[in-house]
């Protein structure tokens, strides 16, 4: 059963024949999109650890099953790991093609278990213990030490610029969400243009229109190719279809959030909320690698989320804010078929402060080293990206 | 729906830092010593009229834009007497349909403390469920009641800039709101801003720096978005007191240390919000310093009695009073008239302010014990002001600026029936009120606001005011407004660059010319 449905994947999904290694050195035309997921995801019910027996004793109704003990169980990975159901058709063809690999025990050493707070942290990527320079994100940082062949575009598809995108690189935003309304023509775009042309900001005026006319192209051909193909037309599996046409040709640095991710009550097990949440997640990342065609293997996805949840099902049968989470990592040239990063067994004894996943693999390592590999920084730009921080040498490219 | 507990970092003063704060706080302390033995000094008598850029400039700094009542009323007055309306307002007066719209609202209904109670009720009562489906419900139904309290705050400020006579107050109250910055989304903060707004800042928009202050530090919006609602001795959360000195009053390099932090976070203790309606159980030897006013509560239980020296010099109040005392010090304090002299010339002549204006109007501030409206006088009447009002030399509107003056200039005194639309682009061009994440407020430099993004959403808010956007207006929508009449001729088309001419000329409709007019460079222009 569950060998057919990965042959029928496999088949459906031409991306997968693209894979070739082609990140042997850093190369030019690198793209990377990083994903936010807002309100703290229950990672522990994402990437299963269904070889610890602590983990169905902590969640007695929300745990999902061993692999192979019932048409809802996890989906084996290996021994330690499993797979949420719903993500049979969508991820798991990725994990055996070498395309997707995971890190769990990530995160911030960020305490406060404060989504706001917490976000914020992760999103400028500075020194915990220095003072906090709202106008430097992360990835503005990187952008800012990219140049030459491998100057990179950036760009956040969000309401507003991100935190992590702040900085001294200017950074267009395009909310699809908001798109098409109240649009100008070309003809009054260009009226409008001219008026700018002599002025500090004609460069700006001029980038921003054709920004949004890529945008709301970008949104309608997506749109048509999902309603020839009968996938799913809303939500984030539509908006990442409709990111990878513009990042594909026109941005090389992108970032989006989704919210929605704060289970504290009823978020199910192998069905129901956080199912159906994962469901669309899965969908519009595969989508992402598919729209995204002779770039995958050029492009790397980093999902992650400020923080985790309690290991232990709470009252309500939700979970609370915790501390270590599982990042994803996605691309058509990356080592992945893997568990990546420092692990360790999760029995009482281990967990952080009695309720969490620990923190073993600190996201700042692990940003610097997927970027010293993507991008072959120098320690020099690899300091002014994540000042004083050694990477991590997980091998994802 | 999120829900956010936790505290904001603690953040650590590099060593480094510190000595070129000592530096800061005796160059302060000299400049003070010298400030005052300068007080006595008559500033040179201001010219009665507007200058060489006319009623029209200045109208459109002091307010949240020119239009044609406005500039009539400021011209029909003269400079000396519209600037003194302006700074010591006694006309609020808003259009009966506004303020029937303001009336209406639960938040002018019901008093903040009336409103938190029921809300903590039903969020308690929503917990206690044991079927997940209703939970969840009632959990739902809660955060909607919190989003619709915020976003009645955010409506009744947005017709009281648009207009109220009392421009300049309205001007102040969003830049104090920024400069004592709160976030709606964390906790019950929600249910909190109007108050805040209404009560804390407004009242105290052009009057004494210290009473505005101290109404801040008293309210449980600021008390709980910094956490010293859970600041207790014993149990120490610096949050607020850091913030209080960095952004509040001294600035970065205000010249105090990591230790005055630490005092002022004890000093602090005890002051936090309390929601029930009776008073806390205290031990008799308490009682007297005990203060439960609304949700205000100081509880002299939860403070550190403990000796305490800030700034270098002892406390020596008690309770509350040292609080009050805490205050006193740093909101006299030099750094503090410097800190907010800059901010004030940043908002209201440029974002680089010359060292000299930023001196005198911190003079200023220090020789009238924080008078707002004295201090904003001898910045209106100064030289580089009046140069500032020159278009070559204008600054660039932040995006609240940029809706509210197109909105002004299009439609007049004509309330809008649907505050909704215009909510909308301030929040997509990023600037919502009480929607500031960080307690730093929005940045005030055009950097910050005239990205690429920015600019082509500004282009379509632009067309959607010029062109009458159907929801502004319910079921029968106003012609659209004609903006090129007389009153441009006379007041904005001397201020136009021939691109702006050009493109107006290609207009085909008076909604396109409307929309390539607030589209300008020009209109942009603060």
């Amino acid at each position: 059963m569950k060998r057919r449905e990965l042959l029928a994947a496999l088949a459906a999904t031409p991306l997968l024949t693209l894979g070739g290694r082609l990140y042997a050195a850093p190369q030019a035309g690198a793209k990377l999109l990083v994903v936010f997921l807002r309100g703290a995801y229950d990672a522990t019910n994402l990437l299963v650890p269904v070889g610890s027996n602590f983990y169905y004793e902590s969640r007695p109704n929300l745990a999902i099953a061993r692999p192979g003990e019932s048409p809802t169980s996890a989906l084996a990975l290996n021994a330690d790991w499993g797979l949420h159901p719903v993500l049979a058709k969508s991820m798991l063809p990725l994990y055996q093609a070498g395309q997707l690999a995971f890190v769990p025990f990530a995160g911030t050493d960020d305490l406060s278990r404060s989504h706001f707070e917490t976000q914020d942290s992760v999103e400028l990527g500075q020194a915990l213990d220095a003072h906090r320079d709202y106008q430097s994100g992360f990835l503005n940082r990187l952008v800012s030490v990219l140049a030459g062949a491998q100057a990179a575009r950036p760009v956040a598809f969000t309401e507003q610029v991100p935190l992590s995108l702040r900085g001294t690189a200017q950074v267009p935003n395009i909310a699809f969400n908001t798109l098409g309304k109240g649009g100008l023509d070309a003809r009054q775009s260009k009226v409008i243009a001219d008026m700018y042309k002599q002025t500090a900001l004609g460069k700006q005026v001029e980038e921003g229109f054709a920004v949004k006319v890529d945008a709301q192209r970008a949104a309608a051909e997506a749109l048509d190719a999902a309603s020839g193909r009968a996938i799913s037309t809303k939500g984030f599996a539509l908006e990442a279809r409709r990111i990878a046409l513009l990042m594909k040709d026109r941005f090389d640095v992108g970032f989006v959030d989704i919210g929605g991710w704060d289970t504290h009550v009823g978020q199910g097990a192998a069905t129901g909320y956080l199912a159906d949440r994962f469901t669309e997640l899965g969908e519009g990342l595969a989508g992402f690698g598919e729209e995204m065609g002779a770039a995958w293997p050029r492009t790397v996805v980093v999902v992650i989320s400020e923080f985790g949840r309690t290991f232990r099902e709470n009252g309500n049968r939700g979970t609370d804010h915790g501390h270590g989470t599982v990042y994803w990592v996605l691309g058509g040239a990356i080592q992945g078929g893997r568990i990546l990063g420092e692990q360790q067994k999760l029995e009482a004894s281990t967990l952080f402060q009695n309720r969490d996943y620990p923190v073993l693999n600190e996201y700042r390592r692990v940003f610097a080293g997927l970027f010293s590999q993507m991008y072959g920084l120098s320690s020099r730009q690899l300091d002014q990206v994540f000042a004083g921080v050694a990477p991590s040498k997980l091998g994802i490219i | 729906m999120w829900r956010v507990l936790a505290a904001l970092p603690q953040k650590k003063t590099l060593p480094r830092k510190r000595l070129v704060r000592l530096g800061a706080v005796f160059t302060a302390m000299l400049a003070s010593a010298i400030m005052l033995a300068a007080c006595a000094s008559n500033p040179p008598a201001a010219r009665n009229d507007f200058g060489p850029e006319g009623a029209y400039a200045w109208v459109n700094r002091l307010s949240w834009g020119a239009n044609p009542a406005s500039v009539a009323t400021a011209t029909k007055m003269g400079r000396s007497a519209w600037l003194a309306q302006q700074l010591h307002p006694t006309d609020r007066v808003l259009p009966a349909a506004a303020q029937a719209q303001i009336d209406a609202m639960r938040i002018s209904k019901e008093p903040m403390p009336v409103l938190l109670r029921e809300l903590t009720a039903s969020n308690e009562a929503a917990n206690a469920l044991t079927d997940d489906a209703a939970k969840q419900a009632a959990r739902t139904a809660y955060q909607r009641e919190l989003n619709e309290l915020a976003q009645q705050a955010e409506s009744r400020a947005l017709l009281r800039s648009l207009y109220s006579p009392a421009q300049l107050q309205e001007q102040m109250t969003w830049f104090w709101l920024n400069h004592f910055s709160v976030f709606q989304g964390k906790r019950d903060i929600r249910a909190l801003v109007g108050d805040y707004e209404e009560q804390a800042i407004r009242p105290h928009a052009l009057g004494r720096f210290r009473d505005l202050l101290g109404a801040v530090v008293r309210h449980p919006a600021m008390l709980r978005y910094l956490d010293n609602d859970q600041n207790a001795v014993g149990r120490i959360n610096e949050n607020y007191a850091r913030e209080l000195m960095e952004l509040h009053t001294l600035g970065v390099d205000g010249g105090y240390q990591q230790a005055d932090v630490q005092t002022l976070a004890h000093v602090l203790t005890g002051l936090g919000v309390r929601v029930q309606e009776d008073d806390a159980k205290i031990r008799p030897a308490l009682q007297t310093q005990y203060v439960h006013t609304g949700l205000f509560e100081f509880n002299p239980a939860r403070h550190d009695p403990a000796p305490k020296t800030l700034l270098g010099e002892p406390l020596k109040a008690q309770g509350l009073g040292e609080i009050d005392e805490a205050l006193d010090r740093l909101a006299r304090h030099p750094s503090t008239a410097h800190f907010i002299a800059r901010k004030l010339a940043t908002f209201f002549v440029s974002d680089e302010p010359p060292p000299a204006l930023v001196d005198r109007v911190a003079k200023a501030f220090l020789c009238t014990d924080g008078d707002i409206a004295k201090t904003l006088k001898v910045l209106f009447d100064s030289p580089e002001f009046s140069a500032s009002l020159a278009p070559a030399n204008n600054g660039f509107k932040d995006p609240v600026h940029y809706v509210l003056s197109g909105v002004r200039l299009a439609y007049g005194d004509r309330p809008l029936e649907d505050t909704g639309p215009v909510l909308g682009w301030i929040r997509r061009l990023g600037q919502p009120r009480f929607g500031h994440v960080a307690p730093d407020g929005y940045p005030m430099v055009a950097s910050a606001w005239n990205g690429s993004g920015q600019l082509a959403t500004r282009f379509e808010v632009a067309r959607a005011i010029g062109t009458t956007d159907r929801g502004l207006f319910g079921a029968a929508p106003p012609a659209p407004p004609s903006l090129s009449g007389p009153w441009f001729s006379q007041y904005m088309a001397p201020r136009l660059s021939p691109a702006t001419r050009d493109a107006l000329a290609q207009a085909k409709t008076a909604q396109e010319w409307n929309t390539f007019l607030l589209s300008s460079p020009e209109f942009m222009a603060r």
